[in-house]
């Protein structure tokens, strides 16, 4: 009877301990983006591994709950996937695993190193880069007459436009459009944002739409009140919009004029044991290849970070349209654009977000 | 009657002085009773008031700086701050050593993001700076002073040491100044500038909509809880369901559908424009302001103050005011001098229920609210996950846990908390 108890038991550790070894926790956004990882990246790599992939739509906090899993000495995430600004931060707090981009990332199918691929958009040493999004416009066509806007500055722009337009609730991106528009040149705008005239500039003209703003801060709010007619325009992710356009047929097109480029990818906690660590780097070497990247496009609006992927881009897994007219990286779409400045807003966005709150609340 | 004569203590059956027994008896009887709630105290203990003290003295803790460059803070209390001058080859060197550590540890950057609340840009500061000085070697290279501020002109900066100075201190009480809208410089407390004000301005907003919302609960809630206690009893328990089922939807999905509801494509706006009351080139603004934080929260908490309410009135005897009626008191009279003071206990209870509720919510405003419906709590979510400055968030919680008691105290003095009744 006792040995078959401890051999019961140690029956069940073992499948226990066998669990533990198959099972990884990543971390991602839920809704569309997290169905498109799950196809692209994960699917193929559970079938090519046995691994068991666990997900967890926590990407929104994850800064604050990586801080405190630190704290606790409790890790339980494995990959996460965040935006670079949310990855530099982690970087800059220690919370994140440093990656060495040419070992540790699989190289571009001509033998360029990653490194090389990426380029420009390895923001920090913590991040891999997995797509491009850009939050940008779109606006409604039944209700902007027949003179459809196609530059930024018609958000400013009441007496062509009238009606409420949404913007998102913090200052990011909305002050260099008001810049913009209030004639300072597109390479002026982080050195006139720096000063404190140069930010009340800004919010002065912000201040000559303010009574006609819907302000969101949720992704999910500007493509609902595009739809319920709420809102003539409004700025969100690109993928947000393509979906009310393309998947719900709703009267929208998109102004992409001035769209801002941001970079969301992945971060490796930093503390795991080295079997995690390892079950990780593995994961990230596998879904950042230069295929699984354009997979991604298939299911989803948004450009791959790899230079490689970018030929591979083909149609939309259901709707069979040809995504790449679709992507903001699109020569088409591309031809004035913004890159999300790290390092302006690193250092004055607790700054600019106390003004920018106090402007709202008066 | 030996006994009675008897001196000494008296004792107990076994031979021991009776006082001693009764207290051990006591004592065993304690410690049993002791034992019995252990299990929920420790629970309570390491669920709720350790993590509770823990987030409240992260609101004053602040050993970073002496913890990252604890060479330079030796240094820097030689340093005059009001000198105008910059501090000599000494407090360089020491930087440069703790720097170098720091880098290794890679805690040079926390420490940036830290100072970056009170100075802006020290945040890149600090991570650039790092590339370049981890190449200095801090016995041969010296001396640094102008090596450091070739690298980051910040350096050269008095500012940039007096910054570091002032919040040097491993208790501060920085965080509680920044809460109130001042900071801590080193001429002291001083206000914050008059474009960065908003906490105070906040904390007012959250206090005054919280007792809106609470009145117009009781106004709402009180003839509902009548009804409920009044009507035969196969009448009140369907009502009963109608309070309770809002009570068992998600609290997401309530505030959505008010959203739906109130938006100025929304049902009531279509209705009022179809009814012609309203134009349709003037449509109402009943969201994303302060009007439809109110609804929208006033509808969530009313079944917190009904079912108090209910509870209290289903007790109120019928023959009271029966009694009163029959000595001649009007509908009136009988209502307000015999009805309404017995069901106090229950509109006590119920306030303070939706008034603690309300001032901590957060979800409801974020979505209805607005610019000028959103609460102190709304800040302090941004402060705990994406400003990452737990040190405010925490100070901001602690004044409105502060706020919350006092409340309660005064509550306790003007009515009294023995009046409060929860059936």
């Amino acid at each position: 009877m006792k040995v078959k108890t401890t051999l019961m038991a140690s029956a069940v550790a073992a499948v226990a301990g066998g669990a533990m070894a198959e099972e990884m926790t990543i971390v991602s956004w839920g809704g569309a983006y997290s169905k498109s990882q799950l196809k692209a990246y994960h699917e193929p790599y559970s079938e090519k591994t046995g691994v068991t992939i666990l997900n967890d739509d926590s990407s929104a906090e994850a800064v604050a709950k990586l801080r405190a899993m630190n704290e606790a000495g409790n890790i339980t995430w494995d990959v996460v996937d965040v935006v670079a600004a949310d990855a530099i931060r982690l970087c800059d707090e220690g919370l994140a695993l440093e990656i060495d981009f040419d070992s540790q990332l699989a190289a571009a199918p001509d033998g360029t190193p990653a490194s090389e691929d990426f380029g420009d958009l390895l923001v920090s040493d913590c991040f891999i880069p997995q797509i491009v999004y850009s939050t940008t416009f779109g606006y409604r066509t039944d209700l902007v007459g027949d003179n459809p806007p196609t530059e930024i500055c018609a958000v400013f722009d009441l007496e062509n436009y009238p009606g409420k337009r949404s913007l998102e609730k913090r200052p990011i991106n909305n002050m260099e459009w008001a810049l913009l528009c209030d004639g300072v040149a597109k390479e002026d705008v982080y050195d006139v944002l720096a000063t404190p005239e140069g930010q009340d500039q800004a919010l002065a003209k912000l201040g000559t739409i303010k009574d006609n703003v819907v302000w969101w801060s949720a992704g999910a709010d500007t493509p609902q009140l595009l739809a319920d007619g709420e809102v003539i325009m409004g700025s969100t992710y690109n993928g947000r919009l393509f979906s009310v356009i393309e998947e719900q047929k709703q009267p929208v097109a998109m102004l992409w004029d001035a769209q801002v480029f941001d970079l969301d990818g992945w971060i490796i906690p930093a503390g795991l044991s080295e079997e995690r660590q390892q079950r990780a780097l593995d994961y990230i070497m596998f879904a950042t290849d230069t295929q699984r990247l354009a997979d991604q496009a298939k299911y989803i609006s948004y450009g791959p970070a790899r230079a490689s992927s970018a030929p591979l881009v083909g149609q939309h897994a259901d709707l069979g349209i040809d995504m790449a007219p679709h992507m903001p990286t699109d020569p088409e779409n591309a031809k004035n654009t913004f890159l999300y400045n790290y390092e302006f807003w690193a250092d004055y966005r607790d700054d600019i977000d106390a003004k920018f709150q106090a402007w709202l609340a008066q | 009657m030996t006994d009675a004569t008897q001196s000494g203590p008296m004792l107990a059956a076994d031979g021991t002085p009776l006082k001693k027994s009764l207290a051990r008896s006591l004592r065993r009887r304690k410690l049993r009773a002791l034992a019995l709630i252990a299990p929920l105290l420790l629970f309570v203990l390491l669920s709720f008031v350790i993590p509770i003290m823990s987030m409240l003295f992260r609101s004053v803790e602040n050993s970073i700086v002496a913890d990252t460059l604890p060479l330079t803070v030796v240094e820097l209390r030689n340093w005059d701050a009001d000198s105008g001058e910059l501090p000599d080859e000494a407090l360089y060197a020491a930087f440069t050593k703790d720097m170098i550590t720091a880098i290794d540890e890679k805690t040079h950057t926390r420490l940036g993001s830290r100072l970056n609340y009170e100075q802006t840009g020290m945040s890149s500061m600090f991570r650039r700076s790092g590339r370049q000085i981890k190449k200095l070697d801090p016995e041969t290279d010296g001396p640094f002073k102008d090596k450091l501020i070739e690298i980051h002109d910040g350096w050269g900066d008095v500012e940039t040491w007096r910054t570091i100075k002032t919040h040097a201190v491993p208790i501060t009480n920085g965080y509680f100044l920044n809460a109130i809208d001042m900071r801590r410089t080193p001429e002291g407390a001083q206000a914050q500038p008059e474009d960065k004000q908003i906490l105070i301005k906040l904390f007012g907003r959250t206090l005054m909509m919280s007792l809106i919302i609470t009145a117009s609960c009781i106004l709402l809630a009180y003839p509902v809880s009548y009804l409920l206690a009044t009507l035969p009893m196969r009448v009140s328990n369907l009502l009963m369901i109608l309070v309770l089922l809002p009570f068992w939807t998600s609290l997401l999905v309530r505030t959505s559908a008010w959203k739906v509801m109130l938006q100025q494509q929304g049902v009531i706006n279509e209705t009022l424009v179809w009814l012609g009351l309203v134009a349709d080139d003037a449509r109402l603004v009943i969201i994303n302001n302060q009007f439809g934080t109110i609804i929208a929260m006033t509808h969530i908490l009313l079944p917190f103050m009904i079912l108090p309410m209910y509870s209290v009135m289903q007790t109120i005897p019928d023959s009271y005011t029966r009694a009163a009626k029959s000595m001649g008191a009007t509908n009136w009279t009988t209502f307000w001098r015999i009805y309404f003071p017995q069901s106090i206990p229950g509109i006590g209870a119920g306030s303070i229920l939706v008034f603690i509720l309300a001032i901590g919510y957060y979800i409801t405003p974020e979505i209805v609210g607005g610019t000028k419906g959103v609460f102190i709590s709304n800040r302090i979510a941004y402060h705990i996950s994406s400003s990452l400055n737990w040190g405010l968030a925490a100070a901001l919680g602690t004044i409105l846990l502060a706020v919350v008691l006092l409340l309660y105290w005064c509550y306790d003095k003007i009515v009294g908390i023995d009046n409060v009744k929860l059936g």
